[in-house]
């Protein structure tokens, strides 16, 4: 007879739930995930990018090269932000699946672990097949990339995190979705350096643009793709990236456990 | 207490605070091994926090709990993999099949693909769902959602199945089937544990059961212990034209009278011999009714009030 469950069991039991719906409706998150950052990096890196020539800002790169580890963490941002407010929502409000779960030997903190992993999970296989497509389309410079999957991947954790957590206090339809994706995530997109050198902004933008985990993964990504890190800054970015990691799964936990265990 | 450790779960002053709010102030109770047992009472009486707390989701803020013979605040997730819980609210996900949600449910009790597999396909039968099987949970009917809530809850041979308000909301075909499907369980053995606020439900299902007010246990029994204790044999309703109805002319015909909105209710032992005495009064009921004592009436008694929903 099965009694208590050790939490990596847990976990993987949670990403098989996920998983399982998830099989029968990836076409539809295939296009959002995948398509449309190749489209970006098509639009983008050769449209707009033919205009740009290589030079300092770009680290001598083609733009379409300058461009795709960058992109690559941003789109992971953007998937990361979905996958943690509405589904979360619905687990807890209207489908509450996650109540269902919390009944069963796997408890709430556990629910919440495995949450996590399912989007850490999830982005990284999207970040993988967009890395394959912006390798045939000859943007990625050496193997380095698939050190981008990584940071990508741990970026796009680290800001889930703290957005699960909120998404789990949430008891209306979830309207305050949208101030997250109009005055969060689109900004962060637009402004940590993705597109163009942060120091292209105005001198007093730049501090809020350190605070964004975008602009650490990006200054990251850009530095393990190209091989030109150096020790103390790669440190710090990835020091960031953990804290707001830690900080977000505690929370994301503590509010799990308000909600189903009360 | 010799009847504590037999039982499967045993309070002794349970009590589950929110805040400045009590909704469970300090109850006790025995459910025995093999019985059904019911939590009866209006809305915000403290049924469903009591079977939170049973269910080892919700943690006691005052007295003692042991369940399957285990503290929930320290065995929780070992309990709980004994339970069968069918919550008020349906938490299938919709977007999966009838067998997906039982294969996805199965695997979070640690049982093996396979087990799941051959599990789910007969508690499938069990719940007369074999022809939507592959059916997306959205497309069921609230009968149909709802009997696979129970047979989910039964992925796990549980010892102990709790169910809060299982019927609410369903058809009577619908309630009529659920019923049949809950006694085959207790022809089975496994012990029951119910929460609801229909009479008749209490009465079918029921072998004992506790009636709750205001987060207290106001009385317990089997249901003919109950009627017997709080209520008379025999009851007569009268109907008068609307706005002649009148207590007090019925003083003294009866050993209670309960006035609802509609019509009174004569607490008696011979309703027909209440009946004539109401007709020497000169009194002209528009209709008359005499029948049995019902769990409706204890409850009437005993929480002083209709239904509140």
């Amino acid at each position: 007879m099965p009694t208590a469950i050790t939490t990596p069991r847990a976990i993987r039991l949670v990403v098989e739930g996920q998983w399982t719906w998830y099989r029968r409706s990836w076409r539809a998150s295939v296009v959002s995930s995948v398509l449309q950052p190749v489209l970006y990096l098509l639009a983008l890196g050769i449209g707009v990018g033919t205009q740009i020539r290589p030079g300092g800002a770009t680290g001598d790169l083609p733009y379409l090269q300058y461009l795709a580890p960058a992109l690559v963490v941003a789109s992971a941002v953007q998937t990361a932000a979905f996958e943690s407010t509405f589904p979360v929502l619905s687990a807890f409000k209207w489908q509450r699946t996650y109540h269902g779960i919390a009944a069963t030997p796997v408890s709430a903190t556990q629910v919440a672990l495995g949450q996590l992993a399912w989007v850490a999970l999830r982005i990284s296989v999207s970040a993988a097949a967009f890395l394959v497509v912006a390798g045939l389309l000859g943007a990625l410079t050496s193997i380095g990339a698939v050190l981008s999957l990584v940071v990508a991947t741990l970026t796009a954790v680290a800001f889930a995190a703290p957005v699960i957590a909120y998404s789990a206090t949430i008891e209306t339809e979830g309207q305050q979705f949208s101030v997250i994706f109009r005055f969060i995530v689109m900004p962060m997109t637009m402004f940590s350096g993705t597109f163009f050198p942060v120091e292209q902004l105005p001198e007093w933008v730049r501090p809020l643009v350190w605070l964004t985990p975008l602009w650490h993964g990006t200054e990251l990504s850009r530095a393990v793709a190209f091989s030109t890190w150096e020790a103390l800054g790669a440190l710090g970015h990835l020091a960031f990236l953990l804290a707001m990691l830690a900080v977000g799964t505690h929370l994301a936990v503590r509010n799990f456990n308000r909600r189903l265990a009360i | 207490m010799g009847t504590s450790t037999e039982s499967l779960v045993s309070a002794r002053g349970l009590a589950k605070r929110f805040g400045d709010f009590d909704a469970v102030r300090g109850i006790d109770l025995d459910v025995r091994p093999g019985e059904a047992f019911g939590f009866l009472g209006p809305n915000g009486a403290g049924k469903s926090s009591t079977m939170r707390m049973i269910a080892c989701v919700s943690p006691r803020t005052g007295g003692e709990l042991t369940v399957l013979g285990m503290d929930p605040s320290r065995d929780g997730p070992a309990i709980r993999g004994r339970l069968g819980v069918v919550p008020q609210q349906d938490n299938l996900d919709t977007e999966l099949t009838v067998r997906e949600n039982l294969h996805v449910y199965g695997r979070y009790f640690g049982l093996s693909k396979a087990h799941v597999r051959a599990k789910a396909t007969e508690l499938i039968e069990f719940a007369q769902l074999a022809d939507r099987s592959d059916a997306e949970v959205e497309t069921l009917s609230g009968g149909m959602k709802r009997r696979l809530t129970i047979a989910r809850s039964l992925i796990n041979d549980p010892e102990l199945l709790l169910l809060d308000e299982p019927t609410t909301g369903l058809d009577p075909q619908a309630r009529h089937l659920l019923w049949d499907r809950l006694f085959r369980l207790k022809q089975q053995g496994v012990t029951l544990i119910v929460t609801t606020h229909y009479m008749d439900e209490a009465e079918q299902l029921c072998d004992r059961l506790v009636v709750m007010d205001a987060g207290r246990i106001v009385a317990e029994g089997s249901p003919a212990e109950l009627i017997a204790q709080h209520s008379t044999r025999e009851v007569l309703e009268l109907r008068f034209a609307a706005g002649t109805q009148d207590e007090q002319a019925v003083e003294g015909l009866a050993e209670r009278v309960e006035v609802l909105p509609d019509r009174l209710l004569l607490y008696t032992t011979d309703g027909e011999a209440s009946l004539a005495a109401v007709h020497r009064r000169g009194l002209t009921p528009v209709s008359s009714l005499v029948r049995r004592s019902t769990l409706e009436d204890v409850f009437l008694r005993l929480t002083g009030r209709t239904l509140v929903d």
